[in-house]
């Protein structure tokens, strides 16, 4: 099937310009979306912040210390597996790009240690974060233990009680662990308190945002920092079986995953991309988190993208299964490839999700996190409408955080 | 007198004897959003310039006080277009020049044009937008100079020298001094540099200074008198409304004996 990229001049310049770094531009714009929309306080510390990823990442003194924390810390390159009884009931050939293999069980952990070695550098006394599933938060935590850095991190009172493991996984790991108890009590008000503290210190404190949002330039630096995953598997595709992959799959809620998958894959043409949103209980506003497939351009948190939100500007409630999907912004890199057609986005529901995991433990003998479970499933329904093609999936996390909504859920 | 000057003018005007210039701020229908009209006029009635805080379900630079109020009046139904719409139904007009403090967000979705023209014809002189920094104020200060309307630039203690005399050129109405490093309603500081700063922004504007974040006595506003064109008084003024006390006595007890 061929890439359905509208090819309008434009487009293609838009394009052209993402894939050799001229996007963002200097206001930290993709196109339309992006930008940088914060209270004046915050403007000087991430001014401070873009001058310090210019100063530092590409040194190779940098690249070399976060080449060694990846490699013998995080544990990278994460495998490339072959899903043969996967592949063999889709009728495809099937591949996992295994995140989930990674040091603290997802693909946060190469944002977080990377981010936690340029605060570092900056000479910042204090890190904050925030955590909905607690994936980000533990990552954080385990690279600022690794690092020496005090950390505190925000969570919704609502994710505390439903991921319980994770926060004391953080706090043994040395963090701080803040019950966010006002706004929605989830990730969105975690990430307005971590906003709100980082307000407070913006000289001393460093905020270490999980995903791909955020005002500029946390959405380039994310992307930079989760390229490995893209960079990795397309090297691994092509050392195994000589070829490209036909389509890459990976979930979307802020982005942060998919970005890393699909970012180094942008040039190749031959490669369809699919971001895979979270569909929840139906399509009812506050019924799912599928920010691009039924959103609206806004601004919430710092950047100008697609917004799950009201006919008056509020924000709007969502819901998934996945506390890692449950967000209603998403970044905005993904809302201009989505724009330009170079990224195509599907939704899948709760249900389907949950049927995708039970059939990937039974036949691969791997417990996908329920944020990757939805790109298996958005993998196996393309694959049944294009049969015989050769699939990527990014398997951004395992599941063993998912075990107490697991025990509520049919096998 | 375009509206913007308007409010310039106003603050200009209301430093008589020792008295200090106050922009009052509350978030609009709340406690209860049947007494809006009411209350506002009693604002009206013991400041100089009113903000009316447009609620949002996402207030990133606003302590708890404002969150809570926010959220309340998000319940009650309050948007921007309740609130033109009230500001629309009062008849005589409010007494004084009245600014809309609303995050980015609720004001892209009205459609910014349409905003600026309507808010104009119903009486609205300017508008503060917290998360929006002077490089992203392009379409909003197009659609609202048209109109003749203020859009207050905020400047911080950690704002850049260089950086506050650009602020100021752009600001207009007046020039939001933050005087904490933090959230709104968060403890005011009022140390020599705090004042320092204040005589910096001060030093490059040419329209009024008031300064704002954390104020909450006499004492403060006495200190820092001297240093600015006017005080701003938000979180304090919502405490007293939610708790049911006297908005007039309130402002008033803020006024240096």
């Amino acid at each position: 099937m061929p890439v359905e990229l509208i090819e309008t001049p434009q487009n293609e310049d838009l394009l052209r310009r993402l894939i050799d770094g001229s996007l963002p531009d200097q206001f930290g714009r993709y196109g339309m979306f992006g930008g940088r929309f914060v209270p004046e306080t915050l403007v000087p510390a991430l001014e401070r912040l873009e001058q310090g990823m210019r100063e530092h990442m590409d040194t190779e003194d940098f690249r070399e210390e976060l080449r060694g924390q990846l490699h013998n810390w995080v544990g990278r390159p994460t495998p490339l597996s072959p899903a043969p009884r996967l592949g063999d009931a889709w009728g495809a050939e099937v591949w996992l790009k295994r995140e989930d293999l990674a040091h603290t069980g997802a693909h946060k952990i190469n944002n977080s240690i990377g981010q936690a070695l340029l605060a570092k550098r900056l000479g910042v006394k204090r890190i904050v974060a925030e955590t909905g599933a607690g994936q980000h938060g533990v990552a954080s935590a385990a690279a600022c233990a690794r690092l020496g850095l005090p950390c505190r991190v925000y969570m919704g009172e609502i994710d505390i009680e439903r991921q319980a493991p994770n926060v004391d996984r953080m706090r043994r790991l040395g963090t701080e662990v803040f019950t966010v108890t006002t706004g929605d009590r989830t990730l969105r008000a975690a990430i307005d308190e971590a906003i709100r503290d980082w307000v407070s210190d913006p000289k001393d404190t460093y905020y270490l945002l999980g995903s791909a949002i955020g005002p500029h330039p946390y959405p380039l630096l994310v992307q930079r920092l989760q390229a490995v995953i893209g960079e990795e598997a397309r090297a691994q595709m092509l050392a195994v079986t000589g070829e490209l992959p036909d389509i890459a799959v990976a979930c979307v809620g802020g982005g942060s995953n998919a970005i890393g998958l699909f970012h180094p894959l942008l040039g190749d043409r031959s490669i369809q991309l699919l971001g895979i949103e979270a569909g929840g209980r139906g399509n009812a506003l506050g019924e799912h988190s599928a920010t691009l497939s039924h959103g609206t351009p806004g601004v919430l948190h710092g950047n100008y993208s697609m917004l799950l939100q009201d006919a008056n500007g509020q924000v709007q409630e969502t819901h998934s299964v996945s506390a890692g999907l449950d967000y209603p912004g998403v970044g905005p890199e993904h809302a201009l490839l989505k724009t330009i057609g170079r990224v195509q986005y599907g939704v899948i529901g709760d249900d389907e999700a949950l049927d995708a995991l039970n059939e990937c433990c039974r036949l691969e003998g791997i417990l996908p996190a329920l944020e990757s479970a939805h790109a298996l499933a958005g993998a196996r329904r393309w694959a049944r409408e294009n049969p015989g093609k050769r699939i990527l999936i990014g398997m951004s996390g395992r599941g063993d955080k998912d075990m107490p909504t697991l025990r509520t859920l049919p096998i | 007198m375009l509206p913007h000057e308007k409010i310039s003018q106003t603050l200009r005007d209301a430093r008589v004897g020792g008295r200090v210039p106050m922009v009052a701020f509350i978030t609009a229908g709340f406690p209860r959003a049947d007494m809006f009209q009411e209350h506002l006029r009693e604002v009206c009635r013991h400041s100089d310039v009113v903000e009316l805080g447009v609620p949002f379900s996402d207030p990133m630079a606003d302590g708890v006080t404002i969150q809570r109020a926010s959220h309340k009046a998000l319940e009650s139904g309050v948007s921007v277009r309740w609130i033109l719409e009230q500001l629309e139904q009062m008849s005589p007009p409010p007494e004084a020049p009245i600014l809309l403090m609303s995050y980015l967000n609720p004001l892209l979705a009205y459609g910014l044009d349409a905003l600026a023209e309507r808010a104009r014809k119903a009486g609205v002189c300017g508008f503060i937008v917290p998360d929006l920094p002077l490089e992203e104020s392009g379409p909003m200060l197009q659609s609202i100079t048209s109109q003749g309307l203020a859009l207050v630039q905020l400047v911080s203690p950690v704002t850049p020298p260089e950086r506050i005399g650009k602020l100021c050129a752009a600001s207009t109405g007046f020039v939001y001094a933050v005087t904490v490093t933090g959230i709104t309603g968060g403890a005011a500081a009022a140390a020599e540099n705090m004042l320092d700063y204040l005589d910096t922004v001060r030093a490059s504007a040419s329209i009024p200074v008031c300064a704002g974040f954390g104020i909450r006595s006499a004492e403060q506003v006495s200190r820092l008198s001297p240093h600015v064109d006017g005080v701003i008084v938000g979180s304090a003024l919502v405490e007293v409304m939610e708790k049911g006390g006297s908005i007039g006595e309130f402002l008033d007890s803020l006024q240096p004996a």
